[in-house]
């Protein structure tokens, strides 16, 4: 579904393999290895440079997102009140690192630099809710609203797609 | 032209010429690692650092251009300073462990930690740790050694331009690696090698097979037969402090039976023996409208790229397995029959200039009754190993000759190891093979010499012969294109996956010597004057066998033996 894409690009193009990236992730929420594959036969880039690309730049993703997305703010305000003890504690509570994905695709834990809600750190961001002030007692509370919503369910229904 | 003062010396520089070429014009020595001759500067590693009067910062020599009255101060305590500090930090971050590494007393971050007099650990701190690849037949990646100075990306991808292998993630997480660092078994590798060659530490090396052979040696039951390559004589001379374009083909000889082979016989022999083959399965080609224009296959870099690639095309290859393989093929039938030893029993070692080689001698179909052709190979590199190992002092050898009759070959197969040169020596039998007449002039200047791609037309008979001869394998897509549209001329193309032929393999001595390909080239071509022989129909161990055993050129058992098959592995690779 993503070669549709390729239609509003120039084949062999060097200049749009960043941009194609983009696009495909959009679909998928992730670039899976397929697409790769197409990309670089379609902007006449080696896979290996494609897949160096993606690897550099922070905004692609290599593996699908859990149907919840945890942004855990890392920003000097939040570092100030102890957001890598909050971090930490989710990162025991749900037994993934940041960056990777619960084995049941329940959620995604990634860090950001600020989410600018700097008076409300430290600040975890589930989906599109803001959660401030929060301790790590509040965690396990936090994590068990979302287990059963299904609001990003949309996302990972179109990762699903692409497998 | 414009002048600057570097050094204080008073230097004449042509426009647009780097600092760095200015200064080694004068004798300054400027050092260098992610440099490339030839490449567009990439100035990534600043070790080439260099003060320019008026300037901020220091200025990385490779890539600055040189302008009229411009100051140059290349070895000032501020830039020793520098180019120290980013030496220390390149140690720092790479195993200690010189006392036990392969390319230990030939390794450019020794030299350099050498050249600055780095003494101490100044800085202490995490240090990056990752697997070694050792999933291909050829070569190993060691990324902890790797100094991310991207020569091997470079080599892979602007020369060869295959791509196999990039620089993946960021920062201190860096590492040039295959996509989804899936091993280089399953990437679009084709074992060449050139990775090797400019790699400035053991980060790349070919996959040693010292210790097989070994105790192939010691195995009192086998009966181990050595063959050496054309490139290997023309360059392992270099190991020794010889001058470049050294023929040391006596030397060799004795070192191998000193390592205790029983029989050492020349590679050169089996080339003559595929020139029979290759030439006869040209005319038959060409009389009976096979494919055409017909590929050489000595090369199984380009066998392996074509399959991986271009599968649409493996009917032009010509099914001649490559000399080695045909030179195994023959030992283990002919000779074993002949001279009474069971085929089981003997173990055959190639000498060659060449990584893929390992691979090719390890492919399923090149086992005749599941017996190997040839059971292992050892690069030039790994041969001056284990005669280091063995205590034998090469310089100071006498020189011997190859036993017979699998030692016999005619200058048309001293070529071999050079690009054109196959290509050449098919001439020249095809010719008397279609004429009956020997050709005057035996030398073909059109294609020799190092361009990528060489193109000629000779007239035989009355019909002309259009011809091409690819060096380096990143030439070879343009051909290929003509091809697979059908718009090719051509009758018969050389490929040889390296710059420069075999002569210039991934196999050969490390060093960073341009001239080094010319000189090595000029050994193979100076063979050939030389030869009593210079055509390969004339080789009269070959005529030998095939009143003995084969019968004539191309006949079935011929093909049984010396032919071979190719695969489509485009699907393996995608899945």
């Amino acid at each position: 579904m993503h070669k549709q894409i390729f239609e509003s690009y120039q084949p062999l193009d060097r200049s749009s393999l960043i941009p194609l990236l983009q696009d495909v992730q959009n679909i998928y929420g992730y670039l899976p290895e397929n697409a790769l594959r197409d990309i670089s036969d379609f902007v006449g880039v080696p896979l290996s440079r494609v897949y160096g690309v993606a690897t550099f730049y922070n905004q692609f993703r290599l593996t699908p997102l859990g149907k919840n997305i945890i942004r855990v703010c890392r920003g000097t305000a939040c570092h100030v009140k102890n957001s890598a003890n909050i971090l930490y504690a989710l990162e025991s509570e749900l037994g993934i690192k940041a960056g990777e994905t619960t084995r049941d695709k329940q959620f995604t834990i990634e860090v950001v630099n600020c989410i600018g809600a700097c008076s409300i750190a430290p600040v975890i961001l589930v989906n599109d809710d803001y959660h401030g002030r929060i301790t790590v007692k509040d965690i396990p509370k936090i994590l068990k609203k979302y287990q059963t919503t299904t609001s990003a369910a949309k996302k990972s229904e179109k990762a699903e797609v692409a497998e | 032209m414009v002048q600057l003062t570097i050094n204080g010396i008073k230097v004449n520089a042509e426009e647009g010429m780097t600092i760095l070429d200015a200064a080694k014009s004068v004798g300054i020595s400027i050092p260098t690692l992610c440099h490339m001759k030839n490449l567009f500067p990439s100035g990534a590693c600043r070790i080439c650092s260099v003060e320019v009067e008026g300037f901020r910062g220091l200025t990385p020599a490779c890539a600055y251009p040189v302008s009229d009255g411009m100051v140059v101060e290349t070895d000032s305590p501020r830039v020793r300073r520098a180019r120290k500090t980013i030496v220390e930090l390149l140690v720092e971050n790479h195993p200690q462990d010189c006392l036990i590494c392969v390319r230990n007393k030939n390794c450019e971050l020794q030299d350099l930690s050498e050249r600055y007099g780095v003494r101490e650990h100044r800085y202490v701190g995490e240090t990056k740790s990752h697997a070694i690849d050792i999933s291909s037949a050829s070569m190993e990646r060691d990324p902890a050694k790797c100094i991310l100075c991207g020569r091997c990306v470079r080599a892979c991808h602007e020369v060869q331009k295959i791509g196999a292998i990039d620089f993946t993630k960021r920062g201190f997480a860096s590492i040039v690696t295959t996509p989804y660092n899936k091993g280089l078994n399953v990437s679009d590798c084709i074992l060449c090698g050139q990775c090797i060659l400019v790699c400035p530490t053991a980060a790349l090396r070919e996959k040693s097979s010292v210790k097989e052979v070994a105790s192939a040696l010691y195995d009192r039951k086998k009966y181990c037969i050595a063959q050496v390559a054309p490139a290997v004589r023309a360059s392992i001379g270099e190991e020794y402090n010889m001058p470049l374009g050294t023929d040391v083909t006596g030397l060799i000889v004795t070192g191998l039976r000193r390592l205790g082979f029983k029989k050492v016989f020349d590679t050169n022999f089996a080339a003559d023996l595929t020139i029979m083959e290759e030439a006869s399965e040209l005319i038959h080609r060409i009389q009976n409208g096979g494919a055409l224009p017909m590929f050489t296959s000595c090369c199984p870099g380009w066998v392996k790229y074509a399959e991986m690639n271009s599968p649409e095309i493996l009917d032009h290859i010509s099914t001649c397995k490559s000399p080695h393989e045909m030179e195994g093929a023959v030992l283990k039938t002919y000779y074993a029959k002949k001279m009474g030893i069971d085929p089981k029993d003997i173990y055959v070692v190639s000498i060659m200039p060449c990584t893929v080689k390992k691979y090719e001698s390890a492919r399923p179909e090149l086992k005749e009754e599941v017996l190997p052709d040839v059971d292992a190979v050892l690069t030039t590199r790994e041969l001056v190993r284990f005669f280091k190992i063995a205590g034998i002092d090469f310089n100071d050898l006498p020189e011997s000759e190859f036993d017979n009759p699998l030692g016999e070959s005619t200058g048309a197969a001293a070529i071999f190891g050079t690009s054109g040169g196959v290509m050449e020596a098919a001439l020249r039998t095809a010719y008397w093979k279609l004429t009956g007449k020997e050709l005057d002039k035996l030398e073909f200047e059109q294609i020799r010499g190092m361009e990528g791609v060489k193109e000629a037309t000779v007239n035989i008979n009355g019909m002309d012969i259009n011809i091409a001869v690819v060096n380096g394998i990143g030439n070879v897509k343009q051909i290929i294109e003509q091809v697979k549209s059908g718009k090719s001329k051509h009758h018969f193309i050389e490929v040889m996956a390296c710059p420069g032929g075999c002569i210039n393999g991934g196999g050969q001595p490390i060093h960073q010597k341009p001239e080094k390909v010319m000189k090595r080239i000029k050994v193979l071509y100076q063979i050939d004057e030389n030869a009593k022989h210079r055509r390969s129909h004339e080789n009269e161990s070959v005529k030998t066998l095939y009143r003995e055993f084969f019968g004539e050129p191309n006949s079935h058992k011929a093909h049984e033996i010396l032919h071979t098959k190719y695969f489509d592995k485009k699907k393996i690779l995608n899945n």
